[in-house]
């Protein structure tokens, strides 16, 4: 199930897009999301998606590999989607019982559905096209202003890069763990829905624990080679915008244009 | 002067109470005072508990001494100032092939040292191929850490410490993990790192390890129990028994058949056996 989730999944390639700097592919995905709540109208989204269907031709992600993604998180659209339809009150289409449809709901049902649907795809051709280090490197560089306020931006990319690299190492202890608890007769596949939520804690603490553990491992190691914070640290591959960069921002900078202008027509 | 100089080491684990005040806990390192050459193999053995693991911490300063001295290359380990320029010089290798590797990608956890050290970028990457050449794992270094074996990893492990360019690697039980094959592979990388002069401290359970190293050092109850050649240590039979190891499969094999003492090596009873076949 977890397995089935892109967001996060690197898909290798030489493309274009993946070529681009992690910093310039952030600051484009913060960008086209705010875009998609400035969007008003149907016209606007269609702009969105024909600009987004282009980055994904230059791409050269498989079309199913996004829509995978997609997948993952189909429930929570649907539910949008029917809370928008019921929810909104307006011109009656379509009455029975307590459930009432108008005019206005169907609208504003597709309009969040695709609004939705585009903020995941724009956001996944992001961790899809960059791999989980240069993105982190990018965070990291891209919050360094903020870090004379005191955001510990060298502490949060560093954290980042752990999680990343730990999510296979706690999936295969939960493997484990759940192997090791079935062969002393636990039950998870039957009841109803609170005895198998009751059942995953015998699951849930024996990771909590062991997670501790690789933790507390990890942290020797890293003092062993010689980690002591951001200070003094030097970065193998320095991240140096390039022509590609520059060109994307106008790209990027021509389409928020359009975008303003689609809500005035 | 000798590269490593342990004194009269002692490391004394306290325990804090309900009330809040310490306890006198268990001593797992009780007085040892041990020398380590340049350039040499050290063996540390001994029963689960006997210190080794906490004795290996102590070189690199990952634990300071509750009383008397670790000195390595002239740095006290005590001396906070000084933490990192031992911590450079004494690299070290873990157990556990998983909780050691910080990054996602081969080649990028192989950096994480040298970009610790503040080395220039382009430096950083002569010594991670370097290093990834060293350990027969160059061809791999854009896959992801989670995609190789344990052998694989433990070698991603031993390069991210040859990548800092220590004088001496310790290794806590690098095998224990692996399969034959991966251990294998492991052993003669250390062996081979040992012949381009790095110091080399492995600490192991087994005894076909031990034989490969110039000398091996029998810990129990924190105490050094005896420090000698392998060779002298494989024909005390009263010290492997006291010390609550085993012998090597091959000296029990030349024992039970009988066979002169005076072979030690796999060659020599091959040769043996062969020359009194009829």
């Amino acid at each position: 199930m977890i397995r089935d989730i892109t967001l996060g999944q690197y898909y290798p390639g030489r493309s274009v897009i993946h070529r681009l700097d992690a910093r310039t592919k952030i600051i484009a995905t913060f960008l086209y999301i705010i875009e998609l709540f400035l969007v008003n109208n149907f016209r606007g989204f269609l702009i969105a998606a024909a600009a987004l269907f282009a980055v994904i031709a230059c791409s050269r992600v498989p079309l199913k590999f996004i829509f995978r993604g997609l997948s993952a998180v189909f429930l929570i659209i649907a539910f949008t989607f029917v809370i928008n339809l019921f929810m909104v009150d307006g011109r009656v289409l379509w009455h029975w019982k307590f459930l009432t449809i108008s005019y206005e709901g169907l609208s504003r049902a597709f309009f969040m559905a695709v609004r939705l649907v585009l903020l995941i795809i724009g956001s996944s051709i992001m961790t899809l096209t960059t791999k989980p280090v240069e993105l982190t490197d990018g965070m990291e560089k891209l919050l360094k202003p903020l870090s004379k306020i005191g955001v510990p931006s060298h502490e949060i990319a560093l954290m980042m890069t752990i999680a990343l690299r730990f999510i296979p190492t706690l999936m295969e202890e939960t493997d484990k763990i759940i192997k090791a608890q079935q062969a002393r007769g636990a039950d998870f596949e039957s009841g109803n829905i609170v005895q198998r939520a009751k059942s995953l804690i015998p699951i849930l603490i024996p990771l909590f624990v062991s997670s501790f553990r690789i933790a507390q491992d990890l942290a020797m190691a890293m003092e062993a080679r010689c980690y002591h914070g951001g200070d003094g640290r030097t970065r193998m591959n320095e991240i140096k915008f390039h022509r590609g960069d520059s060109v994307a921002a106008l790209l990027l900078i021509a389409f928020l244009g359009v975008i303003i202008l689609s809500r005035q027509l | 002067m000798s590269f490593i100089c342990v004194k009269d080491l002692v490391i004394e684990f306290t325990r804090i109470d309900e009330s809040g005040s310490e306890v006198a806990g268990t001593r797992a390192i009780d007085g040892i005072s041990l020398d380590i050459e340049k350039g040499s193999f050290v063996a540390i053995v001994g029963m689960n508990g006997s210190g080794k693991s906490t004795l290996a911490k102590c070189f690199n300063g990952l634990l300071t001494p509750t009383s008397g001295d670790v000195i390595v290359d002239g740095f006290n380990t005590k001396d906070e100032d000084h933490l990192w320029d031992v911590r450079r010089r004494v690299g070290m290798v873990f157990q556990n092939p998983d909780n050691q590797i910080v990054s996602s990608v081969v080649e990028d956890d192989v950096a994480f040292g040298p970009e610790n050290l503040g080395v220039e970028p382009a430096e950083i990457r002569r010594r991670v191929d370097e290093a990834l050449k060293k350990v027969g794992m160059y061809d791999l270094k854009d896959k992801g850490a989670h995609m190789l074996s344990g052998g694989q990893k433990q070698r991603v492990a031993i390069a991210g410490a040859v990548a800092m360019r220590p004088e001496c690697i310790v290794f806590d039980e690098p095998t224990a993990m692996l399969d034959p094959r991966g251990r294998e592979s492991v052993m003669e990388i250390v062996k081979e790192l040992n012949s381009e002069g790095i110091t080399c401290i492995m600490i192991t359970h087994f005894m076909s390890e031990v034989e490969q190293a110039d000398r091996v050092i029998v810990l129990k109850d924190g105490r050094l129990l005896c420090d000698r050649k392998p060779s002298e240590l494989f024909t005390d039979r009263a010290m492997i028994d006291e010390a609550g190891l085993e012998m090597p499969a091959l000296i029990e094999l030349r024992d039970r058949a009988g066979l002169p003492e005076s072979l030690t090596t796999t060659a020599d009873i091959a040769d043996h056996i062969k020359a009194h076949r009829h």
